[in-house]
């Protein structure tokens, strides 16, 4: 039933990207999304296209696959485009009655909708190559600064990996109560939306009472091997920087330069 | 009439790195009023296998029959198929929402469409079928006991009167007394309602004592498909995939392997007893 939800999940193989530290994906991802609204001229979307097909490239995940996850945003994508199309007042190229669109809407819209496309696939890119735990790790290691201020950074990504884990284990969860419903003469296809609202309390009122417990189950479990929090606590596996980070690190300054440089000379 | 299963194969994730074969190429078919154990190790494709006959899933490839007609065909109804092939879930308590459980039991019968009296009829029937206490009717579902809700579960299946009731692991996660207790109103409901009866399960010791014929799964493939008594004669094969046979086989080949002639087909221990018993004047004591 979720087959089709592949945006941002973990796609488990090897590449370069996923054997690069989380962390630098993470800072990686960030610079990037910085990048796609410092530059503004098509040379720099191409820029940041070409930077972001290498990267798939290196990821080694199939071009299908990913593009199969934006099959979920194309909605929110499309109304975007509209939107702009046919709201931005300007020099007028095209009218029907109201409706009218304008040079700078239809740049604007064609803009808007690259830098949509490349910021979901950008940060799809870095889900798809890190572990949820990588992520939490990479997180609770950049944040370790703000604990001089008393944020509480380790519970914050023990919160944030507990959340993440729990994604998949509901969704399954949902799946199996909405095919045990159906198995009851449910219908969840109706277009009616009153009945439509209505057949979502057979799945939604299980579902709750499944979190909740697997919940308890997890605090218990957790209690039961005397977790206390963060303090004094080491990892398994310790993040460490290796040649390939850092050339990466570089890679990233260097594209984020050029990005600037597009901006001010395009 | 009942099902016939032609040739299906199953595949997760087709097409994608993660493919998984969970069914491959099984045949077969469920007649009525029969009662039929499905066994096999975790990750068997039994799970997947129970869920292709009422169409919550489509077998990539292959046919499944009802009464002669193609259920993954264009026109088929599937809502009327999966009233009449019902299938109960691993851990059916988990499906449990309503404020009591004659509400809850009463909602796939009103999903067919019934009035509210007809399925209220039919909702009493099926807790009196499921051995469930009167004085629980008008509780929560979510106060009663783990034994308890799983009858509530089965009975608002079974409140859809199918002809063909599919149990996958009732008795999962039972201590066993409410083990035993369930596959016996199982077994009650077989004889009196008539129908057939395919319970999923990895113990063959629950399954021997009741079922009229077993089926039995390993890494997608129907293995066995016979009388329970064939079935165990291949005891070294069901060890090499992770089953058993009932331990009270184990018992009766040691005692013939000792030189008592027995008979090593007893299923259940009064089978067994009995067997030893014509055998008495046999024994040295």
């Amino acid at each position: 039933m979720f087959d089709s939800i592949t945006l941002g999940q973990y796609y488990q193989t090897d590449s370069l990207l996923h054997r690069l530290d989380p962390r630098v994906k993470l800072v990686g991802t960030f610079v990037y999304l910085i990048s796609l609204f410092v530059v503004d001229s098509f040379a720099g979307y191409l820029l940041a296209g070409l930077f972001l097909a290498v990267m798939i490239m290196l990821s080694n995940v199939p071009f299908r696959y990913i593009v199969r996850g934006m099959k979920t945003i194309v909605f929110l994508l499309l109304i975007t485009v509209v939107f702009n199309l046919f709201l931005t007042p300007g020099e007028v190229i095209w009218q029907a009655g109201i409706f009218k669109i304008t040079r700078e809407g239809l740049t604007f819209a064609v803009k808007m909708a690259v830098r949509l496309s490349l910021l979901i696939l950008g940060s799809s890119i870095m889900t798809l190559t890190t572990t949820p735990t990588q992520l939490t790790d990479a997180l609770e290691s950049l944040l370790r600064p703000l604990k001089k201020v008393h944020v509480p950074v380790h519970e914050i990504a023990m919160m944030m990996s507990i959340a993440l884990r729990f994604i998949p284990i509901l969704m399954e969860e949902t799946d199996k109560i909405m095919k045990a419903q159906i198995a009851r003469g449910a219908d969840f296809e109706s277009k009616n939306i009153i009945k439509k609202i209505k057949s979502m309390v057979p799945l939604l009122v299980p579902l709750f009472i499944s979190a909740f417990r697997r919940a308890n189950d997890l605090a218990m479990a957790m209690e039961a091997r005397c977790y206390r929090g963060g303090e004094g606590r080491t990892k398994m596996k310790p993040l460490v920087y290796h040649g390939r980070d850092h050339v990466a690190y570089m890679v990233l300054l260097a594209f984020f330069v050029i990005c600037i440089l597009t901006r001010i000379f395009f | 009439m009942g099902i016939r299963i032609d040739d299906i194969s199953f595949e997760y994730e087709r097409g994608t790195a993660m493919q998984v074969t969970a069914l491959d190429h099984i045949s077969a078919e469920i007649p009525d009023n029969q009662f039929i154990g499905l066994i096999g190790h975790t990750g068997s494709g039994k799970s997947t296998f129970v869920q292709t006959l009422n169409g919550l899933l489509k077998p990539t490839s292959g046919h499944i029959y009802y009464n002669g007609e193609d259920i993954n065909g264009e026109n088929f109804d599937k809502k009327k198929l999966r009233s009449d092939v019902g299938l109960v879930f691993q851990y059916p308590e988990h499906q449990l929402f309503e404020i009591d459980v004659l509400t809850d039991v009463m909602f796939g019968p009103k999903n067919l469409g019934l009035s509210d009296e007809e399925a209220k009829k039919r909702a009493l029937e099926a807790l009196e079928s499921v051995h469930m206490p009167e004085k629980y009717y008008k509780s929560s579902p979510f106060d009663l006991s783990g034994g308890q809700k799983r009858r509530a579960a089965i009975a608002g299946v079974l409140a859809m009167r199918p002809k063909i009731l599919i149990l996958d692991e009732p008795t999962a996660g039972l201590d066993p007394k409410g083990r035993d207790s369930i596959l016996g109103m199982i077994s009650d409901m077989k004889k009196r309602l008539n129908m057939t009866i395919i319970l999923v399960s990895h113990s063959m010791d629950d399954v021997a004592r009741y079922v009229d014929r077993i089926m039995v799964m390993g890494g997608g493939k129907l293995l066995y498909d016979d009388e329970p008594v064939k079935v165990f004669r291949h005891v070294q094969e069901l060890e090499s995939l992770g089953l058993a046979a009932p331990q009270i086989t184990y018992i009766m080949k040691l005692l013939k392997e000792k030189g008592l002639d027995v008979s090593t087909d007893a299923l259940t221990v009064e089978e067994a007893a009995a067997e030893i018993m014509a055998h008495r004047r046999e024994l040295h004591v």
